[in-house]
């Protein structure tokens, strides 16, 4: 065995198995994250530059995602802090007029709709809650409802945050400040607007101001962010509305709602009494399909980073967010986890670097992971295209092989260059066909050239048809995009690409100015039509005009239509190969796409069931025997097989026979052991029944004695 | 000559609470004589009921607060224990304010009714006040949910007190919600009714803005009322809608296309206006300050959109599932499944099959709760795919409980397996199904 088993040499109060490696030498205290990594690895070369990659790759994804996690959010916040700023300019000239004194006073509101994804609102709330701290107001409170299961709760938590904060800000001006007793403190909103004047009076009196109190306005807003308001009870809301309307003249209070759902929300909540008190303005976010768009347009489809999915990979995170959660948080653990996946459970991962530290590390390649290269499938698929000779050079000179290794890696790099423009051309000629054919998003053409040769499959064929048929200004439009799309790369090997599509641009522009002229031949046979004839002429004529239509020379445009049409299809199927096709490929790609799925969509009914149902799966020491109960089995999983033959209502006696039957098989004297079922079986099969009514499968029932209900799935 | 007459205090005094007080003359002078002189002793308890806007705080303030009454008014929403009620309430006889310098604590803490007698006699001694003090309680009908000794204390605080005391209760319903079952003091009621439309008219008209003249603005208000006196007699509202739209109103005098007597003119500027506010506005579908910008840019309303036309919610696809599931688990009985699911069910026509009370429609009774194994069941009949049950898919389960489209019945016992219903409408349930091209309405009993 590769590992042992020690328990009684470690020093642990709790039981527990720890894993050794023989080869470990030292025994550490404390272990880092990276011990942890180097810990389990199955082929331990080049751990830590693994990991050390690992780390740095990830850290630049993240902050990628952080940036544009920002850019997504910034109009949204713009609005936002706009309308803060407006409903704060009212509170601060309020003029004694005729129309404010008239008006009711209504709290300003903002409904914020941030869609479904609520594992994603958490950052969004703690970003606002930084920007309007550092633009507008050092008044932000943020509340949840599992925190507020009351008014007085609510009010309390509302205080505490706001009389803390400052406290915070002042706290080398003013230490007695902070030593507000909470507990004689009365927790109303009428203490809270007496605490709010005596704090915004302080910047006026000479003290030096911060620099960071000083962008706040002089009586700056108290904004209470509401984050999960589908949750809140209605009468607290609601009472807290009633209280702080009343003080809304000394307290210029801003709510913020975060709405998961729909505004709808707030009517079903509030009672008009209420919500006529409320000033409410609609604010949406971006939509997460939107948002992981341009995630994947970001992370995925750019040549930043060494690292890719595979396209089953890809498509299992996919799949998560779309069909389960619609969280790009998620999402982002998920590409953290392949990452993280890759790098652990891949020895040759060293390589995923940037192509100059590839280089440095292909030099010191050890003979082990020479022996890896040679392993891989790709690799051997590119060998036996070889001749004998160079066949024999690769598998045994390790030299060599560096040396093509190298060469495989700079091919990998240009053929990512070249793939993710040309997949965007591809994209902008098939979004704008009817019913999308190849997919409406770009991620699910990305997925279906990853999977295989795009080229073979149906959709693209059709995709072709219609593209044969596109009209004139259509093709012109798409053209000049895949040139912008282009033009970056025109240094390159994608020039000459970029130069023919130029090409085509031109024929069509010439095209135009010679449609004029061209017009009068197709005119001519209609013209025939209108002389007039006898039925039989006509007749003849017809079938004559459609003889010429058929054999009819194709116009100059459809002919240059063809050519485009044609000349994608090239390029298609030159630069959009699936990576499976090039050798090395598992270096930079992570494809254990059930890994993915284990690890992120586990299905805890069906191991239990496995688990219970078909012990061998797991305890590999029983022999397989699918179907049949076997009596070598734990007894918790012969009383569960038993009892999945049962009703709704188990007679617990029955139950116990079957058991002692079952667990007696073996035994051969069948006669004497239906008699009487001796005392340990009978404490095996109680304890057995316990546990399953532990893990929730059976109940006591008082339906009828010596029964037990059945819970699990199909009893009824 | 004022309508009020009373020998107690100042002719002057009494004027301005006329003026001040619009349509209210009888009630007023009917607390006035049930007050007394300033030294009386009044009756120990008033309850006071009306309609919301009906003008019940306002009147007890001003009259309060112009003839110099001492009294303390307290918001009983605000103090939702006895506790900071009762302080309140000695804060208020004190002249105590909570503020920084006393770290926001009351005059005297105060937890109990027994307390609460001590600390006022104590108060009432220390300050030796002759006159009758006033306590009023607003929106007391919170006082029923608190401590049970509450309302009966309040009632018959003179008599607990042994001082000049009354206490006036303000509410929106009737007494005989309030009288609990052991008996208590019976309180003098008094009914503030309804404004009548002549008297919104004169009240609202009352407040003419100071650069147009009353008429004009009387008839303004005229119009006003025209169209909101059907749907909204509260006073506070229909004054802010009437802040809210005089602009509109004016627009046509101001650009000098019509006289302050052109009413026709104005009339058929104005009308149109006010019937959309009465759609958006006043149900608060669009805020009052996108109102006013819609005005002043003016723009036709129908641009923005109010909060209800935001009613699509994007969901996941198996949640969209979940959701059509449980909307099918909910509403369809559950012995129907099997015609609904299974491949050869057989004819059941509907009529053979109903029991007695079935025969009415399951969409009026609303919707009941069902276990999660059949809306797992039913589930994994209407997605074409195999779903596995992942964990996923619980977790799906539950934040569709948080977001409020399904809610948990009775989870004393998560192993008995939980129970959900469905609270969607039937208008959401379709536009969902419709995005995963499922037709909602063949699987629905109550549709065939």
């Amino acid at each position: 065995m590769f590992y042992e088993l020690r328990i009684m040499t470690t020093s642990s109060v709790s039981k527990g198995c720890f894993v050794f490696k023989p080869s470990t030498k030292k025994k550490k205290t404390s272990l880092t994250v990276a011990d942890y990594f180097n810990e389990g690895l199955k082929d331990s070369e080049d751990g830590k530059k693994r990991f050390e990659s690992c780390q740095l790759l990830w850290q630049q994804m993240k902050s990628q995602t952080e940036q544009l996690q920002e850019e997504l959010n910034k109009r949204l916040f713009e609005n936002l802090i706009g309308f803060l700023r407006k409903s704060h300019a009212d509170f601060h000239d309020k003029k004694d007029d005729w129309s404010c004194r008239m008006r009711a006073s209504e709290i300003p509101t903002a409904a914020l709709v941030l869609g479904v994804n609520v594992t994603d609102h958490d950052l969004t709330f703690n970003s606002l809650a930084d920007i309007l701290h550092e633009t507008i107001t050092p008044y932000v409170v943020l509340l949840q409802s599992k925190e507020c299961p009351g008014i007085k709760q609510l009010l309390q938590k509302l205080l505490i945050q706001l009389m803390g904060n400052t406290a915070d800000i002042e706290l080398d001006e003013e230490e007695e400040q902070v030593t507000i007793s909470q507990r004689k403190m009365n927790c109303s909103l009428a203490s809270l607007s007496g605490w709010y004047k005596r704090a915004t009076k302080k910047p006026a009196s000479p003290k030096k101001k911060r620099s960071s109190t000083s962008t706040h306005w002089e009586s700056p807003p108290v904004v209470v962010i509401f984050k999960d308001l589908e949750s809140f009870t209605a009468s607290v809301l609601q009472e807290f509305i009633v209280i702080s309307s009343g003080y809304v003249q000394e307290l210029p209070l801003v709510l913020v709602f975060g709405i998961a759902t729909s505004p709808m929300i707030i009517h079903r909540l509030l009672s008009h009494s209420v919500s006529s008190r409320l000033c409410i303005e609609l604010f949406q976010s971006m939509s997460c399909t939107e948002h992981l768009a341009t995630v994947v347009d970001q992370l995925l489809l750019t040549n930043h980073f060494p690292f890719k999915l595979s396209g089953r990979a890809l498509q299992v995170l996919i799949t998560i967010f779309l069909y389960h959660d619609f969280s790009v948080q998620n999402f982002i653990k998920g590409l953290q986890l392949s990452v993280v996946e890759h790098f652990y459970t891949q020895p040759l991962s060293v390589l995923c670097c940037s192509l100059p530290e590839s280089r440095k590390r292909i030099k010191n390649l050890s003979h082990a992971q020479c022996e890896n290269i040679r392993h891989l499938s790709s690799f051997m698929s590119y060998v036996e295209s070889q001749t004998p000779e160079n066949q024999v050079k690769l598998l045994t000179n390790d030299s060599f092989l560096k040396e093509m290794t190298q060469e495989f890696l700079e091919r990998l790099t240009s053929y990512h260059e070249n793939f993710t423009p040309i997949l965007r051309c591809l994209h902008h000629f098939t979004c704008i066909l009817p019913k999308y054919p190849l997919g409406k998003q770009v991620r699910e053409l990305y997925c279906a050239c990853l999977e295989k040769k795009v080229w073979e499959t149906e959709d693209y064929n059709s995709a072709l048809l219609l593209l044969r048929m596109l009209a004139k200004d259509e093709i012109v439009t798409t053209l000049q995009k895949c040139v912008a799309v282009l033009t970056p790369y025109s240094e390159k090997e994608l020039g000459h690409t970029l130069e023919k599509l130029e090409e085509f641009l031109i024929h069509f522009q010439s095209l135009e100015e010679n449609t004029l002229n061209g017009e009068d031949e197709d005119t001519s046979p209609q013209k025939a039509l209108q002389k007039k004839t006898d039925l039989y002429q006509l007749q003849k004529k017809l079938l004559e005009m459609k003889e010429t239509r058929r054999a009819k020379k194709l116009t100059k445009f459809e002919m240059l239509r063809q050519d485009v049409v044609d000349f994608i299809d090239c390029i298609v199927r030159e630069y959009l190969v699936p990576p499976e096709m090039l050798p090395l490929h598992e270096v930079v790609y992570f494809s254990a796409a059930s890994t993915l799925r284990r690890h992120l969509n586990a299905a805890p009914r069906v191991a239990l069931h496995t688990a219970l149902n078909n012990p061998a799966s797991y305890l590999k020491t029983l022999e397989n025997e699918a179907g049949s109960v076997s009596n070598v089995a734990p007894d918790i999983c012969i009383a569960y097989k038993l009892h999945l033959e049962c009703g709704r209502l188990i007679n617990l006696y029955d139950w116990l026979e079957a058991f002692s039957t079952v667990v007696h098989a073996g035994e051969g004297s069948d006669s004497d052991s239906a008699q009487q079922v001796d005392e340990v079986t009978h404490a095996r099969f109680i304890r057995a029944v316990s546990e399953l009514e532990l893990l929730g499968f059976v109940k006591p029932t008082k339906q009828k004695t010596d029964h037990v209900a059945r819970l699990t799935w199909g009893g009824c | 000559m004022s309508s009020l007459a009373h020998t107690a205090y100042p002719e002057e005094k009494l004027q301005e609470v006329a003026k001040l007080t619009l349509c209210r003359e009888s009630q007023v002078s009917t607390l006035l004589s049930i007050f007394g002189e300033r030294q009386h002793l009044s009756f120990p308890s008033i309850f006071i009921y009306g309609h919301t806007g009906t003008g019940k705080t306002y009147i007890l303030q001003t009259v309060l607060s112009t003839l110099e009454l001492p009294c303390a008014f307290i918001n009983c929403v605000e103090c939702f224990t006895p506790r900071l009620l009762f302080e309140q309430i000695l804060n208020h006889l004190h002249h105590h304010h909570p503020a920084p310098e006393n770290e926001f604590s009351s005059k005297e803490r105060c937890d109990t009714f027994n307390d609460f007698v001590r600390l006022y006699n104590r108060g009432m001694s220390e300050l030796s006040l002759q006159e009758t003090f006033y306590i009023v309680l607003d929106k007391a009908e919170l006082l029923r949910e608190m401590d049970a000794n509450l309302l009966p204390g309040f009632l018959r605080l003179q008599e607990l007190t042994e001082s000049n005391v009354t206490v006036i209760f303000l509410t929106e319903i009737v007494w005989e919600t309030f009288r609990p079952n052991t008996g208590c003091f019976e309180p003098l009621t008094l009914y503030f009714p309804d404004y009548s439309k002549v008297e919104l008219q004169k009240i609202l008209s009352s407040e003419f803005p100071v650069k147009y003249s009353a008429e004009f603005y009387a008839s303004y208000i005229n119009i006003l009322l025209g169209v909101f006196y059907t749907v909204c007699r509260d006073i506070k509202e229909l004054r802010h809608l009437a802040a809210l739209n005089f602009p509109k109103f004016c627009e046509p005098v101001i650009k000098g296309e019509a006289k302050e007597s052109d009413s026709h003119k104005l009339w058929k500027n104005i009308e149109p206006h006010l019937k959309r506010a009465m759609q958006t506005v006043y149900l608060r579908e669009i805020s009052s300050s996108q109102w006013e910008r819609i005005q002043q840019e003016d723009r036709e309303a129908s641009h923005l959109k109010g909060l209800s036309a935001h009613a699509h919610v994007e969901l996941p696809y198996y949640s969209k599932f979940l959701l059509i599931a449980a909307y099918l688990a909910s509403f369809n009985p559950a012995r129907t499944d099997k015609r609904f699911f299974l491949k050869h069910h057989g004819k059941i026509k509907k009529t053979d099959f109903l029991k007695k009370h079935e025969k009415t429609s399951n969409h009026l009774l609303g919707p009941k709760p069902f276990p999660l194994d059949r809306l797992l069941a039913i589930l994994y009949s209407i997605v074409d795919s195999r779903v596995a049950p992942t964990a996923n898919i619980f977790s799906q389960i539950s934040s569709l409980v948080t977001l409020q489209l399904l809610t948990l019945v009775g989870h004393d016992d998560q192993l008995e397996g939980p129970k959900y219903k469905c609270t969607v409408s039937l208008d959401f349930i379709r536009a969902v199904a419709r995005t995963v091209n499922f037709d909602i309405v063949r699987y629905l009993y109550d549709f065939l």
